[in-house]
């Protein structure tokens, strides 16, 4: 019977799509040169990197170079106290960083949801700074923390620091003044997201607690917090690679000194790779950061359950 | 309260008042709104800490040097004509405008051929490519510069504005993609098959169905890319020795690496880095806000 039925069934109509005479290889054609470039200038250069993780390569060295085994990250992990000392600063910058950005943003996101008179221009002001590039943040705090002429000397007649102190080359203040700089710009980052997020919240939802009597904390706690949770986890990771890879500010701002003091991983990898020329040693540790990386994408792609096509 | 039961409650005229009217700003529900203080006291502190670094640099820009005046009067243009000529920004900013339209053009089509794939299409490796997409989100340049190095030496690219102009796209890619086959995905697929049976080809459909749809989106990634590139600095950095060659970013960091830093020239240098990024971002906020953060956060 079940046979029958399936011989009965009419033939099925030719499909529209084939109206348009699309051969089968156009999808992969369309992909093609998003693929080749991807290829060529991302796969191809980590593959290198795994490869020069293993060799002694120095060109300025030329007589050391050639298979190196583990040596290189027997090195970085039991002999170059840097190398520790920039991951625990690596570390201690995100977290910082994206906790206060995410304290921040949130606190912001609320507040320029809110129906009031100005939000438009609020809203523009207070985003304004996302914009704005590491390296122009970086010119710009330059000249807040100025020992002369910063706004460092205001500050210091309000009583805050002393005179003539620069901010920046001080190893007790430029953990703080970077932190800040960094802020400035990376809270309205936040509060976009957020913010975008924000707008999808049900009213209805609001309304029915209302109804029950609910205070405005006890929404937000309910309501709108779960909404978000979401959204909160996948930008906090994101922002956590990014300040993570974020080398234009720290190297420009402070150049990772004074002494060492702010240097982060991928910022000791720049200056190991670029000033000393030690492509091999630097390969190793930018292994160690991609399976740092790795770590966060898989927690990632888990969370955003990968790819989300049907949404 | 009486007023808004009595619009639930009692059916209002149909032809009279479509809508029920709406709420005056007493009777909104508390969860709109906060009291005032509670706005713009936090906001109004939030938006000094913002201002402040602007008003700064602004300062430092418009000022005579050695003016340590808290407003910028008299008011001078010395410093912008100086770090034009002089520091040869004038140069930077030709090429940082080539390197980032060019960057905007290529990102923007390549990823809306592949974002077309991405969104109409089943094909084996769909999976895999999405997977690599945005696995390569979490590849930072800054740590490839020294392979990439080598492979523009290879092709001899090296101190050309090419090298940057591809690595710049090469990073921006997968976020445009995904963003771009998302704004597709938006556009009714019923819509293209109209256009097939009335006779275009795929590429017309697209071009006179799809295309105009996706102005907003569109709009939004390649400003995207262009800011990103515009702002971006260790690629110009490294692949870039010739100074005639260099972006507005590489000629910021010079002056602040100087040994005595001209605080006038940085600040100058600064405003004229700043200018298109303002620009750019006054159009298109809107935008970015709902479209950028959607596809970015939800994959």
């Amino acid at each position: 019977m079940a046979q029958a039925a399936v011989v009965a069934k009419p033939p099925a109509p030719p499909r529209r799509r084939r109206a348009s005479a699309t051969p089968r290889r156009l999808p992969y054609l369309l992909i093609a040169p998003a693929a080749l470039l991807m290829v060529g200038f991302i796969a191809y250069p980590v593959i290198s990197v795994f490869y020069y993780s293993l060799q002694h390569f120095n060109p300025t060295k030329p007589w050391r170079n050639g298979f190196a085994g583990f040596d290189n990250f027997t090195h970085a992990f039991t002999d170059d106290p840097m190398f520790w000392d920039t991951l625990v600063f690596s570390g201690k910058w995100v977290v910082v960083e994206v906790g206060l950005q995410l304290m921040f943003g949130l606190a912001l996101a609320l507040i320029v949801n809110q129906t009031f008179v100005g939000r438009s221009i609020g809203r523009a002001l207070v985003f304004s700074p996302w914009a704005v590039s590491g390296v122009l943040t970086s010119a710009i705090w330059v000249l807040l923390y100025n020992s002369q002429t910063g706004i460092t000397r205001y500050l210091a007649d309000m009583g805050i620091g002393t005179y003539g102190t620069s901010w920046l080359s001080d190893t007790s203040t430029v953990f703080p003044a970077a932190i800040v700089a960094d802020l400035w710009r990376g809270v309205p980052f936040f509060a976009i997201l957020i913010l975008a997020d924000l707008q999808s919240v049900s009213k209805d939802l609001y309304e029915a607690a209302e109804v029950d009597g609910a205070s405005r904390f006890k929404q937000f706690w309910h309501i709108t917090l779960p909404h978000l949770k979401d959204a909160i986890v996948l930008s906090t990771l994101l922002r956590a690679v990014w300040e993570f890879n974020n080398v234009d500010l720290l190297y420009t701002l402070t150049g990772g000194g004074p002494a060492g003091e702010t240097t982060t991983l991928p910022l000791y990898i720049a200056n190991t790779s670029v000033d000393a020329h030690n492509f091999g040693y630097a390969s190793a540790l930018t292994t160690v950061a991609f399976v740092i990386l790795l770590f966060f994408s898989i927690v990632y792609l888990r969370l955003s359950k990968f790819g989300g096509e049907n949404k | 309260m009486i007023t808004k039961e009595a619009t639930v409650i009692v059916p209002t005229p149909v032809d009279d008042v479509p809508e029920p009217p709406r709420p005056t700003r007493k009777q909104r529900r508390a969860w709109d709104e906060a009291p005032r203080w509670q706005i713009y006291l936090p906001l109004g502190i939030y938006l000094v800490f913002t201002l402040i670094p602007f008003y700064w640099i602004l300062l430092f820009a418009l000022r005579p040097a050695g003016s340590t005046s808290l407003v910028p009067w008299p008011m001078t243009f010395d410093h912008f004509d100086k770090v034009w000529t002089e520091r040869s920004f004038g140069t930077y900013f030709e090429n940082s405008i080539l390197v980032g339209l060019a960057t905007l053009v290529m990102t923007t089509l390549v990823a809306l051929a592949g974002g077309y794939a991405l969104a109409r299409f089943d094909f084996k490796v769909k999976r895999a490519f999405m997977l690599a997409l945005l696995c390569s989100q979490f590849v930072p340049g800054a740590l490839l510069l020294v392979p990439l190095f080598q492979i523009f030496a290879e092709l001899q690219m090296i101190n050309s504005l090419g090298a940057v102009i591809i690595a710049e796209t090469v990073f921006q890619l997968p976020l445009s993609m995904i963003l771009i086959s998302g704004f597709i995905r938006n556009v009714p697929y019923s819509l293209e098959e109209a256009a097939w049976v009335d006779g275009c080809n795929r590429l017309t459909a697209f071009r006179i169905v799809v295309l105009p749809l996706l102005r907003p989106g569109l709009i939004a990634v390649g400003s995207f890319a262009f800011v990103h590139s515009w702002n971006h600095f260790l690629f110009a950095l490294m692949f870039l020795s010739d100074q005639s060659k260099q972006t507005i970013p590489v000629g910021l960091n010079t002056l602040m690496s100087a040994d005595s830093v001209d605080l006038g020239a940085l600040a100058a240098g600064g405003i004229i880095a700043a200018v298109p990024v303002v620009i750019v971002f006054a159009f298109i906020q809107k935008w970015l806000i709902t479209g950028f953060s959607a596809g970015a956060v939800k994959g």
